[in-house]
């Protein structure tokens, strides 16, 4: 009769107590050591995860970090200096500043300069708007206003004004977690000691963009013989700025004849 | 041959675990919100289904059925496949780390989950050999796979469109799980038309 009770109970703790030694064993001798840095690194790290640094998150960079020596300790651009000095002094490697770069909208068509094509009343957002046809502009490069970058930035940095992303210099840290959200591409990434930049994405020719928007690049090419840095060029009608060359001295501003070239 | 072959398409389309079985269901709509991360679970669903079928049928053929105690089956299959999968991820972890880190999240999520549970209670309960059961299992796996890649798509559109509040997230994607799973009972009696 008892044997009825033993043989289960006895089977059952056999296994129980087979998986829990095999188990053991197995976190003993397969455990893997968790580089200290990494955790202490991550701490430091802002944690938004935005890929600035060009590693998926985080966690990955400060790997990265404690793996290779020769990964650059100043690649995160939210943490700023502050963050690239501290992980210099865990690893102690070479501090080097941290190039501050902040966040570009490529579009100045408010309501006044152009023209929407449709009255939209799906689900408020770009890329939705995006799905439709091309988007509600005249323009198929044109902001979409529904604020997608909004969401996505995590600082509060960026806003609609007028139906066209703004970005706020103050507050951007150039993470550029909104670059990927915008679906026409407009948001661009550029050093902050570069001030000046061209507010038009349309690769459009000259005289199709005049007939949509006032506040397109019509690739006159005024821009390029006026500086004397040879930093800005046009090329495939829109006029490109070397941030290198560029010495923010303003001659370009003047002489563009739809304004189309901005400074902060 | 012909048998495994109308065991494997009958798990993946007529019986499948997710629509028809309606077992695996929590990750079925957890985690399909996105491709990238569906693909991801389907993966560790169909390692982990196949390795618990691999170590629980010999269990219950060489050690409970002898000792008349088939019974304890469902206890027995948790406790060991519970054990099984924290052992496979501590391997993986040390030995295969981009795996680890591909399937990582994953793994402890279905530990005992009951559609891998259920793979191996069912396998016994329909008196499958030990090669059949593993195919299977395999199958099992693969229609868990297709559910969870063709229903992340559904919720992609999903995502995009503009639903009634009162239906907004759990009930619009339930709604949308119950219509895949009819869609899915167009298979039925697609067996007996494939291989008579």
């Amino acid at each position: 009769m008892i044997q009825v009770y033993m043989m289960p109970i006895t089977i059952v703790t056999v296994i129980g107590l087979i998986s829990a030694v095999v188990l053991t064993f197995a976190a003993k001798f397969m455990a893997v050591t968790v580089n200290e840095d990494v955790a202490q690194i991550f701490g430091i790290l802002p944690g938004v995860n935005c890929g600035a640094c060009g590693y998926a998150g985080c966690e990955e960079y400060a790997r990265q970090l404690s793996e290779d020596r020769s990964v650059k300790t100043n690649l995160c651009s939210p943490g700023g200096s502050d963050v690239a000095r501290k992980i210099s002094t865990i690893l102690g490697t070479d501090f080097e500043e941290v190039a501050a770069k902040y966040a570009i909208v490529k579009c100045s068509g408010t309501p006044d300069k152009t023209d929407y094509v449709m009255d939209f009343r799906g689900l408020q957002s770009c890329s939705a708007n995006k799905l439709f046809y091309r988007g509600r502009g005249a323009c198929f490069k044109a902001c979409l206003g529904y604020g997608d970058c909004v969401k996505a930035c995590k600082y509060d940095a960026i806003g609609i004004v007028d139906g066209v992303a703004v970005v706020d210099r103050e507050r951007c840290v150039g993470c550029g977690m909104c670059v990927s959200r915008c679906p026409n591409d407009l948001i661009g990434i550029i050093p902050t000691a570069s001030r000046v930049f061209v507010s038009c994405s349309s690769p459009d020719t000259g005289a199709a963009k005049r007939k949509i928007c006032k506040a397109g690049c019509i690739a006159c090419k005024k821009c390029e013989k006026v500086c004397e840095y040879d930093a800005i060029k046009v090329t495939g009608n829109l006029a490109v700025i070397d941030p290198d060359k560029c010495t923010n001295c303003g001659a370009c501003i003047a002489a563009c004849p739809v304004q189309v070239i901005r400074q902060y | 041959m012909k048998e495994m072959m109308i065991i494997l398409v009958s798990v993946i389309l007529v019986d499948n675990f997710v629509l028809s079985k309606f077992l695996g269901i929590c990750p079925f709509l957890g985690v399909s919100k996105k491709l990238d991360s569906a693909i991801g679970m389907s993966l560790a669903v169909i390692f982990v289904m196949t390795i618990a079928t691999l170590v629980t049928y010999p269990i219950y053929d060489k050690l409970l059925v002898p000792n008349d105690i088939g019974y304890l089956q469902t206890i027995v299959f948790i406790l060991v496949i519970a054990a099984l999968v924290q052992l496979v991820e501590i391997t993986l972890k040390k030995y295969v780390p981009a795996l680890y880190r591909a399937l990582g999240v994953y793994l402890p999520l279905i530990t005992t989950n009951c559609a891998v549970l259920g793979v191996t209670l069912l396998n016994i309960d329909s008196g499958y050999t030990y090669i059949q059961s593993i195919v299977n299992a395999v199958g099992a796996g693969i229609g868990f796979m297709l559910a969870m890649v063709l229903f992340s798509g559904v919720r992609q559109t999903m995502e995009q469109s503009d639903i009634p509040v009162s239906f907004r997230g759990v009930p619009s994607v339930l709604i949308a799980a119950s219509i895949v799973s009819v869609s899915f009972m167009g298979f039925a009696g697609i067996v007996d038309g494939l291989f008579r």
